[in-house]
C-alpha cells in the first residue's frame, strides 16, 4: 500500500492535536528551550562586544603597530619613525576606517599634593576621533583641540586623588631618549570620566607633536593605532599591513589583549555547550511526549499495519509528528526571543548587580543584546536535527509493533 | 497510608519508561546544578582567599578617609605600636604595618612612576604573598637596612639587576621633596602584570626616613583563617583598638568591594541559565502527570463512585508525585556529588583558562566545592517545582464527574 505524503502529513498533524493539552505544554518546554538559547546568547554576545568596545575600540584598536621591543618595554627609546609613504599608502585601504599615530610613555604626574605614576599618551585629537573614548567622555572642560595643544586632560578619579581642578596645573615629569629627566608644567584643561576607574586613573592625554617637543623625541612616536570595520577575521589586513611596515611589529587585539581575545573564545565555546545542555533538558521531555502519543495509539498502528501500512512509513509519521512539535515550538521560542530582546535593543541597565562588581569583571552597567544570525541558526537547527534523532526512539517502537499483537492489547 | 504508598509506588511504575525518561530529566538537572553551582562556589573562595591573601588581608585599620582618599598625609600614629598591640592577642597573630607612597623610580638608564610600599619584613611575610615570590637574591632582611625589593616586570623595565641601585624621586608627607638611592637585594615574581611592574617595597623605617613619615604609617594590615571569619576578625580588632575616632576599621569588603560585588553579579546572572534547566524539567513532570491522570479518568471515575472522596485521589496523585521527585532527588544528588566529586580530585580547567587565571589571580584549575549548598540548593528547587508542576494534574481530579469519567474510553 503506497500512500502519499500529504495524507502522512495530514494525519501526523491531526495526531499532533489530539491530546492538545500534552501538546501544548510540550511547545511550551521547547518554546522556553529555544528562547533560553536565542535570548541568553544574545546577552553574552552582547556582554563580550561591549567589553571588546570598551576595552579595544575605545583606545586600543583593531590593530596596533609598534617597535619591536615597546610591547615588553614601553620606554621612549623603543619608539619608531612616523609612518613612510608606504606604509601610509596600505593605510588607506578601504577595510581600515581611521589611524592615528601615539605617544605612550611612562611618566609621573605631580600635584601641590601628590605624586602618581601614570602612562602618558601624546595624541593628534583629529586623527584619534573614532578610535578613543575620550572626545564623548568628557565631564568637564574641553578636548585637546590640535597636537600642538599645550594643555592637559586627566581622569576624574585622578583628579581627585591629585586633589587638583579643571584650570590648575600638574607636573609632569618623564624621560627624553637620552636618559634625562624632563619635567614640564601643563594646565588642566579637560577632565574625563569613563566607566572604567583603572582607565581614569592609568593615562593623562597631551598634545602629541608638543610631547614630542618636549621629550626631544623629533617626529617619532610610540604606537599606531587603526581601527577597521569588523574585530573578526584580521588575519589578512595583518599580513599586508606587516608587509609596508616590515621592520616593526604588528599585531591584532587579540594579541594585544589576550584577556579579552581568550574571552570571546570562551564565550563561543560556552554559547554552544549551552545550547547542547539545555536541548538535552529539553529531548526527555520530547521523548516521553513522543512515547505516550504512541503508546495510545497502539492499537490504532497494529490496525493500519494489519490493513498494510509498511513499518517505515509509521516511523516517518512519527517523525512528521515530531517535526511538526519542533517547528511549532521553534517559531514561538524564536519570537518570544524577539519579543524579550525588542525592550531592552537600546541597552539594558544592568547597575542594579553592582558596579563596582562589574567594573572588576571588566563589564559596563549598560548591556546591549547583540543578535548574531549564525547563532540563532545553531540553536534551530540543533533543535531540529537533534530533535528529530530523538524521536527515531518512539518512532523506531511505533514501527515495531506486531499487528496482531497491538491490535489485542486493551 | 501505607495502603497509599503502595497505590502510589505502583501507579508510578506502571509506565516504567515514562517515569524513567522523567527521572532522567530530574537526575541530568540535578546534576549539572550540582555540578554547576559546586564549581562557581569553588571559584568564587578561591577569587576571594587568593586576592585577599595576596596583599590586601581581611581587615585592615586606617587614619579614617584613607581609603576613599589616600593622601600620604592622612596617617596612623605610632602604627608599630598598635600593631603589636594587635599581634600580642592569640586571636589575631598576622599583623603587618604598611605606609604607601608613589615616586618616579629611576635605574640609570630608565625612569618609571611606581608604587613604594614599607612593609615590615619581619611580618609582612603573614599578611601577603609577596614575601614567598622572590625569584631572584632575598626579600627584605630586617627593618634596619636600608634595601628595596621590586616586581620582575619593573626590574626588566628599569634595566635593574639584583644588587643595583634604585633611585626614588617624590614628595613626602609634609610635601617636602622625598629622594633615596636604594640596593636591590631581590626581584619578585607575582603572575599578576600589574604588581610585578608598579610595586617596590622597602623596610617600614625606611619608608618613613625617605617620605618624612616620622613613626606614622598608612595601614595595618591583619589577615585571619579565611574570609568566612572575618566579622568575628574584626570585632576582636576593634575591640584591641578601642574606640578611636582618628582611625577606621575596614573589613576586605570594603577595601575591595568589588569583589563581593561581582561574584554576587555573576551568581544571580547564572540564575538566569539554572532557571531555564528548571523550568524545563518542570514541564517534563508536568507533562508525565497530566498524562497519567488523563489515561486514568475511567479509572478515578471508578474510585469516585465507590465513594473515595476526590481529595482522596488527589492525594494519591500528589502521593505519586512525591515518590517521583523524592527518588529523583536523591538520585540527582547522588550522581551529582559523583560527577563533582570527580571534578574535585581532578579540578576542572577549559581552553584559554591559563589567561582569565592571571588576571583574576586564580590557579589555572578550577576545584569544585562540594558542601550542603552545592550539593541541595539545585535539587531542592527541582524538587520544589516538580511538585508545584504536578498540583494541575491533582486538582482536575476534583473536576471529575464520577458518571461522565467513567464513561470514558
Amino acid at each position: 500500500m503506497n500512500i502519499p505524503l500529504t495524507i502522512l502529513t495530514t494525519i501526523a498533524w491531526r495526531n499532533v492535536w489530539r491530546n492538545h493539552r500534552r501538546t501544548l505544554v510540550m511547545l511550551a518546554a521547547i518554546a522556553v528551550g529555544v528562547w533560553s538559547m536565542v535570548w541568553l546568547t544574545a546577552i553574552m554576545r552582547g556582554m563580550v562586544d561591549q567589553m571588546i568596545k570598551d576595552s579595544i575600540e575605545n583606545f586600543t584598536g583593531h590593530i596596533q603597530i609598534h617597535a619591536y621591543g615597546y610591547r615588553d618595554d614601553p620606554a621612549i627609546e623603543n619608539s619608531m619613525p612616523a609612518p613612510g609613504d608606504e606604509l601610509k599608502s596600505t593605510l588607506s585601504d578601504p577595510r581600515i576606517k581611521s589611524w592615528s599615530t601615539r605617544i605612550k610613555v611612562p611618566g609621573v604626574v605631580t600635584s601641590e599634593r601628590e605624586s602618581l605614576g601614570v602612562t602618558i599618551v601624546g595624541i593628534d585629537p583629529q586623527e584619534e576621533r573614532g578610535l578613543l573614548f575620550l572626545e564623548e567622555d568628557i565631564s568637564e572642560g574641553h578636548n585637546l583641540k590640535s597636537a600642538g595643544d599645550k594643555g592637559i586632560v586627566i581622569g576624574k578619579k585622578l583628579a581627585e586623588r591629585l586633589e587638583t581642578k579643571l584650570g590648575r596645573r600638574v607636573v609632569l615629569m618623564s624621560q627624553d631618549p637620552e636618559n634625562n629627566i624632563v619635567d614640564r608644567g601643563f594646565r588642566v584643561i579637560g577632565i574625563f570620566d569613563t566607566e572604567m576607574e583603572a582607565t581614569e586613573t592609568g593615562f593623562v592625554f597631551v598634545g602629541r607633536n608638543y610631547a614630542q617637543n618636549i621629550l626631544k623625541m623629533g617626529d617619532q612616536v610610540s604606537e599606531l593605532a587603526l581601527i577597521t570595520d569588523n574585530y573578526r577575521n584580521l588575519g589578512s589586513l595583518v599580513t599586508s599591513v606587516q608587509a609596508a611596515a616590515s621592520s616593526m611589529e604588528v599585531l591584532p587585539w587579540d594579541e594585544l589583549d589576550p584577556y579579552t581575545g581568550t574571552m570571546l573564545g570562551v564565550i563561543d565555546g560556552f554559547v554552544l555547550v549551552w545550547i547542547v545542555v539545555v536541548f538535552v533538558a529539553m529531548s526527555f521531555g520530547l521523548i516521553n511526549t513522543l512515547l505516550m502519543a504512541v503508546f495510545e495509539r497502539t492499537r490504532e498502528i497494529g490496525l493500519i499495519q494489519a490493513l498494510g501500512m509498511k513499518p517505515n512509513l509509521i516511523l516517518l509519521q512519527v517523525l512528521i509528528e515530531s517535526f511538526f512539535l519542533l517547528t511549532i515550538g521553534l517559531l514561538l521560542g524564536n519570537l518570544l526571543a524577539w519579543l524579550t530582546i525588542l525592550p531592552i535593543a537600546d541597552g539594558w541597565d544592568i547597575s542594579g548587580l553592582g558596579t563596582e562588581g562589574l567594573e572588576y569583571a571588566g563589564m559596563s552597567s549598560i548591556l546591549y543584546p547583540v543578535i548574531l544570525t549564525s547563532d540563532v541558526v545553531t540553536s534551530n537547527v540543533v533543535v531540529i536535527v537533534l530533535g528529530l534523532i530523538a524521536s527515531l526512539y518512539p518512532a523506531w517502537r511505533a514501527a515495531r509493533y506486531v499487528p496482531v499483537e497491538a491490535i489485542t492489547r486493551m | 497510608m501505607g495502603l497509599n504508598l503502595r497505590l502510589a509506588w505502583r501507579n508510578i511504575w506502571r509506565h516504567p519508561r515514562r517515569t524513567g525518561l522523567t527521572l532522567a530529566a530530574i537526575i541530568f538537572s540535578d546534576a549539572i546544578l550540582v555540578w554547576m553551582i559546586g564549581l562557581q562556589l569553588g571559584q568564587y573562595d578561591m577569587m576571594i582567599d587568593n586576592t585577599l591573601r595576596s596583599f590586601i588581608g581581611h581587615v585592615q585599620i586606617q587614619a579614617k578617609g584613607y581609603h576613599d582618599k589616600p593622601q600620604i598625609y592622612n596617617t596612623i600614629p605610632d602604627a608599630v605600636q598598635l600593631a603589636s598591640r594587635i599581634r600580642e592577642n592569640p586571636n589575631t597573630p598576622r599583623v603587618g604595618v604598611r605606609a604607601v607612597g608613589f615616586a618616579l623610580a629611576s635605574s640609570e638608564t630608565r625612569s618609571y612612576g611606581a608604587q613604594i610600599t614599607g612593609v615590615q619584613p619581619q611580618y609582612e611575610g603573614d599578611v601577603s604573598t609577596i614575601p614567598g615570590l622572590i625569584k631572584q637574591g632575598h626579600y627584605l632582611s630586617s627593618d634596619e637596612v636600608d634595601e628595596a625589593v621590586i616586581g620582575s616586570v619593573m626590574a626588566r623595565n628599569l634595566k635593574l639587576k639584583v644588587g643595583d641601585e634604585l633611585t626614588f624621586l617624590g614628595s613626602g608627607k609634609d610635601g617636602s621633596f622625598a629622594a633615596a638611592v636604594l640596593p636591590v637585594v631581590g626581584i619578585f615574581e607575582s603572575g599578576s602584570a600589574d604588581i610585578d611592574r608598579f610595586f617596590i617595597q622597602t623596610p617600614l623605617r625606611t619608608f618613613q626616613n625617605i617620605f618624612s613619615m616620622g613613626n606614622d604609617a598608612h595601614s595595618i594590615v591583619v589577615t585571619g583563617v579565611n574570609h568566612q571569619q572575618t566579622s568575628i576578625l574584626k570585632n576582636t580588632v576593634q575591640t584591641i583598638v578601642g574606640d578611636n575616632e582618628k582611625l577606621d576599621i575596614l573589613d576586605w569588603e570594603r577595601l575591595q568591594p568589588g569583589l563581593r560585588q561581582a561574584i554576587q553579579a555573576d551568581f544571580s546572572t547564572a540564575w538566569l541559565m539554572y532557571g531555564v534547566l528548571i523550568v524545563l524539567v518542570a514541564f517534563s513532570v508536568l507533562n508525565t502527570f497530566l498524562m497519567s491522570v488523563l489515561e486514568r479518568t475511567r479509572e478515578f471515575g471508578i474510585m469516585l463512585a465507590l465513594g473515595l472522596s476526590p481529595g482522596k485521589v488527589g492525594r494519591i496523585v500528589l502521593l505519586e508525585s512525591f515518590a517521583m521527585a523524592t527518588l529523583g532527588l536523591i538520585l540527582g544528588m547522588i550522581v551529582g556529588s559523583i560527577l563533582t566529586y570527580y571534578f574535585m580530585i581532578y579540578g576542572f580547567s577549559y581552553p584559554g583558562m591559563e589567561e582569565m587565571a592571571s588576571k583574576f589571580n586564580l590557579p589555572d584549575r578550577f576545584y569544585p566545592k562540594l558542601n550542603l549548598v552545592s550539593l541541595t540548593l539545585g535539587p531542592v528547587i527541582i524538587f520544589i517545582s516538580t511538585l508545584i508542576a504536578a498540583l494541575w494534574p491533582a486538582i482536575r481530579i476534583h473536576l471529575l464527574k464520577p458518571v461522565e469519567a467513567m464513561q470514558t474510553i
